[in-house]
């Protein structure tokens, strides 16, 4: 890709039971969303290890979205409320670390709404195409 | 209507009282020890806030047949508290008048001994501004 | 190193169209551990499926990964696909190029581009999977249900019906619970004692059930299949299989004072006693805190009546041990205390009463024989007014009542009303109500039956206060309607009181890591789809416990946890979902991180002997998983500050390369 035509890259974590049945739903009804989005299947979204996060930043992801069901309606009871309170945690750490708080999410879908994931997804894609390339985390080891 | 929309507002946020949790029992009422001076009753006030129908009550005399005793507050089983909105309208209506119903010189007229003094008090709380 | 077989399906023109499959197909050629890659208009069709099956065998293939639609619909046929040719299904890896790929995305190269991202993470993925074995469980055949109420009672009779044994725990001296202390059932006014009672005859007729009554569970521990209960059953000091029930310790005992707790204390019973005439088992049990006996030596009278040599002063509680596969919860309700409720003078007065009171009052059985009498003087009521929701729909006031709808009340107040009016067309009946909620097979027939053929008084509205003055009760109440105030002199007062989870829930449900809701209901799997098992798998829920429920409804759900008890006590084995958590002991350092946030209580410490470099040994508290238990959900892969948890199938390494795989 070309400097000039700058394409975000997203990782989406979704959990089986809602947000990824969300996901298929809005493939069903050919919701478009941006390519950028790269999706991550999990069981639940209490799955999500905060170094996954991290490591997808350092990797050079320019933007990490966690989808899990709404809460109340998780698959595992409680799993949601769990990532609910990891993720405020993380997302304050990155915020100090300086990660715009725009580049990282948590987002309810259920597996009714591919309106919505697809929504989500757009809008999501949009702000961190907004800020730019993610160069704060990145490890330029990786780099090739 | 848009007066009306404010005055509904600005009774909501004086009372602090969330008129919507209201379901209509009607205990307020059922309990309230002034009812039979009313015209409007302790439900209707709720309701009629709720809905924006406030001018009857605002030239109402049920303004002031309230006691205050708080009956309804105690009694109402969404914690909706009808004194407070009653009390909420009546401030509404003083300040529209912009006059008090009473004044300090009043007060010794109406001193005798088996008048409670805390219903002077509570009559010079509720009439003046 | 793996050996991956890449099958990318074209999905007739669903994928084709918008992604170039060859290229997808050629890129992933090129991906580590990837020795063969194809593509084909449909991979789940039969000739797709063997084309997999032929290319596992021809370049001995030890994982698969195929690019198709999502794996939520097909995982499933290509892990069939991959055990027909003799790999592990788990070794299967899905990705999803249709409905995230080729169906949201419309050029072609972003799409294809796409799709060899994610067919390179698949490749990661599945280079790194390992072989699961799911894990099997043998399962006791024999079910608890603890409760014996019309719940438990319809529970285990399903139960036993399909031939397995059950164990009904009852804390009362005998079965029945609330259904036996009304009177008549609404909406068809069947006495209730006429219809419960043949079903109590059968449970204790029925070989494959036992009761234990007077008893309660103390400790469960195990897992689905599996569970070790632990009952206590409380020393009545009658023995159970000598006393015949005749009722001769009862009339001579001297303690004659003792409430009658089966008549809600509206009048008494002996030290010695059977609740009811009908109880099952039909025993008698002696009070220890009322028996002058057991209390200070004095007097053994029932001892000497007893011609059977029953009685027997010397008995302890018994512990009972036995293994279940399945525990139905069927705890039940009660009424709320109406002690909080001070406007309604329920303290004040004995001519206010409880609905469930009311029951016990118009019940032949019950302690005024089926006159309708005011407790307080005995003589008949002309006026009497209902109250609808006394702490139902309680939302301000959470230390008198509660927030929910107790769903029976309208119903049982039309029906006493109506039953007041038929018997004593000359009283007058009020209803003061908020709403009327019917909802049900001709429940609302009924309710208009009330008002249109017996004349009963419906006010919408509530009573303020009741205040005893002189022999009346003097009610003030508004009438919504005709905008009144209304001051009625009653003689009686009834009141709808809420009704809540029995007080034996809350630590029932800690023994059985259940879930409850704030109002200490059982929490059921789904409020929809699987309405009648818990989230713990093995614990089924029947009647109240779960949520306010009439009889009809109590029955029909007892009938569908008995079918899911059924269904799960048919199985010889249970086979686990393999996707489980797994906890690296030599990497676990104990802190019980896991244990506290899993949902099920899958986890549990075990202490473990570990050999030192040095060859001594030494032991360590380690976590460790129960696969039966573990739902997979991998909360406690995150909460471990060790790195030892990790989870079959989504394991940690798994998922960071595949996003090692997206970022590269």
């Amino acid at each position: 890709m070309q400097v000039n035509e700058y394409k975000p890259l997203i990782v989406a974590f979704c959990c089986n039971w809602c947000s990824y049945a969300g996901a298929d739903l809005a493939g069903n009804n050919r919701l478009a969303y941006p390519a950028d989005v790269k999706i991550i299947r999990v069981p639940c979204s209490c799955r999500v290890n905060p170094m996954f996060i991290l490591r997808a930043f350092q990797r050079g992801a320019d933007g990490v979205i966690i989808c899990g069901c709404h809460p109340g309606d998780c698959h595992y009871t409680s799993g949601n409320y769990f990532t609910r309170r990891r993720m405020t945690a993380l997302f304050s750490m990155l915020d100090f670390l300086g990660i715009e708080r725009e580049r990282t999410r948590v987002e309810w879908v259920s597996a009714a709404e591919g309106a919505k994931f697809a929504a989500t997804m757009n809008d999501f894609a949009e702000k961190v195409a907004a800020l730019g390339e993610n160069k704060r985390l990145e490890d330029l080891r990786c780099k090739k | 209507m848009n007066n009306s929309k404010y005055l509904r507002d600005e009774i909501i946020r004086m009372s602090g009282v969330n008129t919507s949790k209201c379901m209509k029992c009607g205990k307020c009422s059922a309990t309230c020890p002034a009812y039979e001076e009313m015209e409007y009753h302790p439900h209707q006030f709720v309701a009629m806030v709720e809905t924006g129908d406030i001018e009857p009550l605002l030239n109402s005399e049920s303004l002031y047949k309230c006691l205050s005793c708080f009956a309804c507050i105690d009694r109402c089983p969404r914690g909706v508290e009808p004194a407070k909105v009653v009390e909420a309208v009546r401030l509404t209506a003083i300040k529209k008048q912009g006059a008090n119903r009473m004044t300090a010189n009043d007060v010794p007229a109406m001193v005798e001994d088996d008048t409670p003094q805390q219903l002077l008090v509570s009559a010079f709380r509720k009439y003046t501004k | 190193m793996q050996r991956v077989g890449v099958f990318v399906c074209w999905c007739g023109s669903n994928i084709a169209g918008t992604v170039d499959v060859q290229a997808v197909s050629e890129a992933l050629k090129n991906e580590p551990g990837v020795v063969f890659s194809t593509d084909y208009q449909y991979m789940c069709s039969q000739a797709g499926q063997d084309m997999i099956k032929d290319a596992v065998k021809e370049h001995n293939l030890t994982g698969i990964v195929v690019c198709s639609c999502s794996p939520r619909m097909h995982e499933a046929t290509f892990r069939k696909t991959a055990a027909a040719a003799g790999l592990n299904p788990y070794m299967v890896e899905i990705a999803n190029i249709r409905e995230q790929c080729s169906w949201v995305h419309k050029d072609i190269m972003t799409g294809t581009e796409k799709a060899i991202i994610l067919g390179k993470a698949a490749v990661a993925k599945v280079n790194l999977n390992t072989p699961l074995t799911p894990g099997e469980s043998p399962v006791t055949k024999r079910a608890l249900v603890i409760g014996g109420g019309i719940a438990g009672i319809q529970t285990a009779l399903d139960i036993a019906d399909a031939g397995f044994p059950v164990d009904i725990v009852e804390k009362q001296p005998t079965i029945g619970g609330k259904m036996a202390q009304l009177d008549k059932t609404f909406p068809t006014l069947d006495c209730a004692a006429c219809i419960l009672t043949p079903k109590m005859v059968d449970v204790a007729q029925n070989d494959k059930i036992r009761i234990f009554s007077y008893s309660e569970v103390t400790d469960v521990s195990g897992f689905v299949g599996n569970f070790d209960v632990t009952i206590k059953k409380r020393a009545r000091y009658v023995k159970e299989d000598i006393c015949t029930g005749c009722g001769a310790c009862v009339e001579k005992c001297p303690m004659k004072k003792i409430p009658n707790e089966f008549n809600l204390g509206m009048d008494n019973r002996h030290a010695v006693y059977i609740p009811f005439a009908q109880a099952v088992p039909k025993v008698a049990t002696i009070d220890p805190n009322a028996c002058n006996m057991l209390k200070n030596g004095k007097c053994g009278l029932c001892a000497r009546v007893c011609t059977a040599g029953a009685i027997d002063y010397t008995q302890k509680d018994e512990i009972i041990e036995e293994k279940y596969g399945a525990i139905v919860v069927a705890t039940g309700f009660n009424p709320i205390s109406m002690e909080k409720f001070d406007e309604f003078a329920y303290n004040q007065s004995k001519d206010v009463i409880t609905s469930l009171e009311f029951e016990r009052l118009t019940n032949a059985a019950g302690p005024s024989a089926g006159k309708l009498v005011r407790p307080s003087d005995g003589k008949h009521p002309h006026t009497i007014v209902f109250v609808q929701c006394v702490g139902s729909r309680c939302e301000a006031c959470a230390e008198k009542g509660k927030e929910y709808c107790s769903k029976i009340c309208c119903m049982y107040t039309a029906k006493h009303a109506m039953l007041i009016r038929d018997k004593y067309p000359d009283t007058e009946v009020y209803v003061f109500y908020i709403d009327v909620r019917t909802p049900g097979k001709n429940f609302d027939e009924f309710y208009r039956r009330a008002v249109e053929e017996y004349g009963v008084k419906y006010v919408k509205g509530m009573v303020g206060k009741v205040v005893p003055e002189g022999d009346k009760l003097k009610v003030q109440a508004s009438d919504l309607l005709s905008n009144k105030q209304l001051h009625i002199d009653a003689d009686l007062v009834v009141l709808a009181a809420a009704i809540e989870p029995d007080k034996s829930a809350r630590p029932l449900a800690t023994m059985l890591t259940a879930s409850m809701d704030t109002n200490d209901f059982f929490t059921e799997a789904h409020p929809k789809l699987r309405p009648v098992e818990s989230p713990t798998a093995g614990v089924f829920l029947s009647g109240t416990c779960q949520g306010p429920k009439d009889i009809p409804e109590t029955v029909s759900q007892a009938g569908a946890a008995a079918s899911k008890v059924i269904g799960l006590l048919a199985k010889d084995k249970l086979t686990g979902n393999p996707c489980v958590a797994v906890s690296d002991e030599l990497m676990c350092n104990g802190c019980s991180g896991c244990e506290r946030v899993c949902p099920y209580g899958a986890i549990s410490y075990i202490d473990k002997e570990f050999r030192m470099p040095d060859r001594t040994t030494k032991v360590r508290r380690v976590a460790s998983v129960n696969p039966a238990v573990c739902q997979g959900c991998g909360a406690c892969t995150v909460a471990c500050p060790s790195g030892a948890m990790d989870l079959n199938g989504f394991k940690n390494n798994q998922i960071m390369a595949e996003v090692d795989a997206i970022c590269k």
